[in-house]
C-alpha cells in the first residue's frame, strides 16, 4: 500500500464520462506506489494553476547520447526541495515499436512486468512520433529499465537533432491498398542510421515516414522530411463481380455523386459495354450487363478515392513502388511546409530496390547533415537553397512531376539554357 | 528475459534498432502478408478484410486512453488472449485493433470490450480519437494539458465515436504549444499565446546560449541586452508574435501564462491525396480559456463546428472538401464562428490565401 493520496479535485473531475479516464487509470497505480500519488499531486498542481513543472536536464543509458526525455520537478518549496519529493524525477524511455505496431501480448505483458517494477507503471501507446513511452521512471531506474526493454529485442528511439523513431501504417499485414512492403522499408532505412538514431548530431531532427498508398495514414507529407508513399504505375485492376455488387447495392445517384464527380481529374467516365475504349491504357469495371465504369489510367493521378469508395471492386495496379517526398515540417520556424516530389516512382520489388531508397535515404541525411544550418529541418534548407541545387546534391535528376507549375517569375539568368538543352537532348538519343 | 543484476553494470547497449514485425502479426495475417483483395465494414468499429486466398479476418477496433496503466494493458492484452490468439495492434490515433479469424468471435469480443469500458468504433466516417501530446503530464513546455482536453472531447464525441453518422471520417489533434505535435488534423485545438515571454533576467545569462535564442525567433524581435548590468535578452514587443518559439532554448523566457495563454481551433487539415492534394488546416477560432480541468468552451466551439458539418456536407466530403464547396464566408455564417481581423494571414506568402478573382457566393 502506497501513501495516502493528494486531494486532486480537478483531476478527480476527469474520471466521469464514458471515455477510458488517464486518471483512474494513475489511481489505480497510486495505490501501490508512492511514486504515482506525487505524479496525481503534480498534475493536480498544475491544473490549479494551469501551468507546466518540469524541466529538462541530460540523463541517459550507457552508450547512448538520446533517447531518454529527462523530466525534473520545478515544483519546489521555499527551502527550494522538491514538494512532490516521491516525484522529483519523471524520465520518459522512448522505444521503437515493431513496425505497424503490431504487438503479441507476451511482449506487452512483459513490457508491464518491467516498468511496474522500474517505473510508474504508466505507458504511453503510442507518442507522436511513434514511440513507445514507458512515461515515468528514476534516474537510478532509467538504465535497469532499459536494460530489461533491450533484452526483449527492443531499442530506443531518437530525440533531439537526430534520426527520429520512425512510423509505418498497417500496410502489407493487413491492407489491401498496401503498395509495397512498408515493414520491411522501415526497419532497411531506419536501421542504417542507428548511430544517427542514438547519438544525436545532426542540425536538427530528421524523420521518415512509411504509407502504403496515397491516403497517407502515416500523415507522412506534412510531418515528415523523407515521405515514402506506396503508388503503382500500371492500370487499376478491376473485379466486375464485386463492381455489380457495389452498384446494385449503390445504384447510379452514388456512382455519379460520390465516385466520377469527385475524381479530381475527370479520369473516369460511364459507359455502355460496348463502348469501352480498348486503349491499353484503360481499365473497366461491370456496373450491371450493359454498363461500366471506364477508367483513363494516363488521366488518373492515383488518389486513391474512386478505390476508397468501390474497394475490392477497384484496386492498385500490380507495377508497385513508392512516390518520394521530402521536406515536411510543422510550424517552427518558417511556418508549414510538406514534402516535395523528389522521385517520382521508385520501384519496390526486389532486394535491391529496397537497398536503392537506402541510398537515396543516405544521401539525404548526408547532404542535410553537410549543409543545414543548426536547428533548420530539411524543408527549411530546401527553401533557403532551392530545390535544384538539393537535387544536385543527393544526385537526384529533375522531372516535371516535381513541380505544381514551372516558374512564375523572370528572375532567374538563363545562360546556361542552350546546355542544358543539349544534355536533355544527348540523354534522349541515348535512351 | 534475464534479470539484471548489480554484478553487471557494464552491460553494453544492443544496438538491435526496429524490431521484426512478423513475431507480432497474427498468423492469418502472416500467411496473407501482401496479398489481400479488399475489405468493407461490417458495422461501425468492424472491418472486414478479404485475401486473394480467399481467408478472411475481422478487425475490432476500440477507443484507449493513450497513457495506460499497467492493468489497462493487462486487461486488454486478456482480452486479446481469450478471443484474438494473442495479437493486437495500435492505430497512429492509439486506437487498439484486436484481429479474429472467426466471424463468430466478433460479437462476444465487442461485449467484452464494452464491457470493460473500452468503446468500440473509430472506423470508416466516425469521429475517431483524438492524437495528443503529453502536456502538463509530462512536457517541459506545456501551455495545456493533453490527456484532460481529449478526455473531455471524446466523452462529449463518444457517440460519433461509435457510430459512422459524419459525412466522412474525422480526424482531430491537440496540442499544448504552436509546435504543434498533434499535427494537422480535420479540427485542432492549439495553444496560442497572446503576451510576450516574461523575461527572469537573473537566469538567462546561465541558463540560455543567447545567440541560439536570438537565432530562434522567426521575427527578428530578441536582441542581447544587459539589464541590471546582467547579459540577458530583451524582446521588441511590438515585434513579437507571441509564437514561444524562444521558451524551449531558453526557459527563463517564460511564454506560458495561466490567463493569457488561450486555445485556438483550426480546421480543414487533410493527410490524404484522395480527391485534392493534402492540405493544412486553418485557424478559424482563438482567445478560448484554457479552462481546466473540462475546457468546456473548447468543446463548445468543436461540437458546433462538428454538428454544422454533419448537417450540411455531402457524402465523402471531409472538412476541407466541405468548406471548399461552401466556401469560407459560408463557413463562418453557418458555425456563427466571428470572422476576424486576426484571421487574415500576414505571414510569408500570405498573399497565395487571398482571393485573387470575382469568385464570390451570394
Amino acid at each position: 500500500m502506497a501513501k495516502p493520496m493528494h486531494p486532486t479535485p480537478n483531476l478527480d473531475q476527469l474520471e466521469s464520462g464514458p471515455w477510458p479516464s488517464f486518471v483512474t487509470g494513475l489511481k489505480r497505480l497510486a495505490k501501490e506506489k508512492d511514486y504515482v500519488v506525487d505524479i496525481l499531486g503534480h498534475l493536480e498542481h498544475s491544473y490549479q494553476t494551469r501551468k507546466g513543472y518540469w524541466k529538462g536536464g541530460t540523463v541517459g543509458v550507457r552508450g547512448y547520447g538520446g533517447g531518454i526525455i529527462p523530466r525534473f520537478t520545478e515544483i519546489k518549496d521555499d527551502k527550494g526541495q522538491p514538494v512532490f519529493k516521491d516525484a522529483a524525477e519523471f524520465h520518459t524511455i522512448r522505444v521503437m515499436p515493431p513496425p505497424g505496431m503490431h504487438y503479441n501480448t507476451a511482449t506487452l505483458r512483459q513490457f508491464c512486468d518491467i516498468w511496474e517494477k522500474h517505473g510508474s507503471g504508466l505507458i504511453a501507446l503510442h507518442g507522436q512520433s511513434g514511440d513507445i513511452m514507458f512515461q515515468g521512471a528514476t534516474t537510478e531506474n532509467v538504465q535497469k529499465a532499459f536494460d530489461e526493454i533491450n533484452d526483449m529485442g527492443f531499442d530506443l528511439g531518437g530525440a533531439g537533432p537526430a534520426v527520429r523513431t520512425s512510423m509505418s501504417c498497417v500496410g502489407a499485414a493487413r491492407c489491401e491498398q498496401s503498395c509495397y512492403d512498408e515493414a520491411k522499408a522501415h526497419r532497411e532505412v531506419l536501421n542504417t542510421f542507428l548511430d544517427d538514431i542514438h547519438r544525436p548530431a545532426l542540425p536538427y531532427k530528421f524523420k521518415f515516414k512509411f504509407s502504403g498508398c496515397p491516403n497517407d495514414c502515416m500523415n507522412s507529407i506534412q510531418r515528415s522530411d523523407m515521405a515514402v508513399i506506396g503508388t503503382w504505375r500500371d492500370n487499376m485492376r478491376t473485379d466486375d463481380a464485386l463492381g455489380k455488387k457495389w452498384f446494385a447495392k449503390h445504384g447510379m445517384n452514388e456512382l455519379v455523386n460520390d465516385v466520377v464527380a469527385r475524381c479530381p481529374t475527370k479520369a473516369i467516365q460511364i459507359k455502355e459495354a460496348k463502348d469501352v475504349r480498348k486503349d491499353a491504357h484503360i481499365s473497366s469495371v461491370a456496373l450491371n450487363d450493359s454498363q461500366c465504369l471506364e477508367i483513363d489510367n494516363k488521366d488518373c493521378v492515383r488518389c486513391m478515392h474512386c478505390i476508397n469508395v468501390m474497394t475490392g471492386a477497384l484496386a492498385t495496379g500490380t507495377d508497385k513502388g513508392a512516390t518520394i517526398l521530402v521536406g515536411g515540417k510543422r510550424t517552427l520556424k518558417i511556418g508549414d511546409l510538406m514534402g516535395t516530389v523528389v522521385v517520382p516512382f521508385m520501384p519496390l520489388k526486389t532486394d535491391e530496390d529496397y537497398e536503392k531508397l537506402v541510398e537515396l535515404g543516405q544521401k539525404t541525411i548526408d547532404f542535410f547533415a553537410e549543409n543545414a544550418l543548426e536547428h533548420e529541418r530539411t524543408g527549411e534548407m530546401i527553401e533557403r537553397i532551392g530545390l535544384v541545387n538539393f537535387l544536385e546534391g543527393i544526385e537526384v535528376e529533375i522531372d516535371a512531376n516535381m513541380v505544381s507549375t514551372p516558374r512564375m517569375n523572370p528572375y532567374v539568368n538563363t545562360a546556361g539554357w542552350d546546355d542544358e538543352v543539349a544534355k536533355i537532348n544527348a540523354k534522349k538519343a541515348a535512351a | 528475459m534475464n534479470a539484471p543484476t548489480p554484478a553487471a553494470p557494464l552491460r553494453k547497449a544492443i544496438e538491435s534498432g526496429v524490431p521484426d514485425n512478423k513475431p507480432h502479426l497474427h498468423p492469418t495475417m502472416l500467411k496473407n502478408y501482401g496479398n489481400w483483395k479488399y475489405h468493407d465494414r461490417p458495422r461501425p468499429g468492424v472491418l472486414h478484410h478479404v485475401s486473394h486466398s480467399g481467408d478472411e479476418i475481422w478487425t475490432v477496433r476500440a477507443g484507449t486512453q493513450r497513457q495506460m496503466d499497467v492493468y489497462t494493458i493487462r486487461k486488454l492484452c486478456d482480452i486479446a488472449d481469450k478471443f484474438a490468439e494473442g495479437f493486437v495492434r495500435f492505430t497512429i490515433r492509439s486506437n487498439i485493433e484486436f484481429m479474429v479469424a472467426d466471424q463468430k468471435k466478433v460479437d462476444p469480443m465487442i461485449a467484452e470490450l464494452e464491457k470493460n469500458g473500452f468503446p468500440v468504433g473509430g472506423t470508416g466516417n466516425s469521429v475517431s480519437m483524438v492524437s495528443h501530446t503529453q502536456g502538463w503530464l509530462h512536457c517541459d513546455i506545456p501551455g495545456t494539458d493533453a490527456s484532460g482536453v481529449v478526455k473531455s472531447m471524446m466523452d462529449e464525441l463518444y457517440n460519433e465515436f461509435k457510430h459512422e453518422e459524419m459525412p466522412n471520417r474525422v480526424h482531430m489533434s491537440t496540442s499544448c504549444c504552436e509546435i504543434n505535435c498533434g499535427g494537422q488534423a480535420d479540427i485542432a485545438v492549439i495553444i496560442q499565446h497572446t503576451k510576450p515571454p516574461k523575461i527572469n533576467h537573473d537566469l538567462v545569462a546561465n541558463v540560455c546560449e543567447r545567440p541560439t535564442v536570438v537565432a530562434r525567433c522567426p521575427v527578428a524581435a530578441i536582441r542581447p541586452a544587459l539589464v541590471n548590468g546582467k547579459p540577458s535578452l530583451e524582446v521588441d514587443e511590438k515585434k513579437c508574435i507571441c509564437c514561444g518559439a524562444c521558451y524551449p532554448p531558453c526557459p527563463p523566457m517564460q511564454i506560458n501564462d495561466p490567463e493569457h495563454s488561450k486555445l485556438a481551433i483550426w480546421v480543414g487539415g487533410k493527410n490524404s491525396n484522395a480527391r485534392g492534394k493534402p492540405t493544412f488546416m486553418k485557424m478559424v477560432a482563438s482567445g478560448l480559456p484554457n479552462n481546466a480541468p473540462r475546457w468546456p468552451e473548447v468543446n463548445a466551439v468543436v461540437g458546433n463546428i462538428l454538428r454544422t458539418y454533419k448537417a450540411d456536407a455531402r457524402p465523402w466530403e471531409r472538412l476541407s472538401d466541405w468548406i471548399d464547396r461552401i466556401g469560407w464566408p459560408r463557413f463562418f455564417e453557418k458555425t456563427g464562428l466571428p470572422f476576424t481581423k486576426y484571421l487574415i494571414d500576414d505571414w510569408r506568402g500570405s498573399r497565395a490565401n487571398l482571393n485573387a478573382s470575382t469568385h464570390i457566393r451570394f
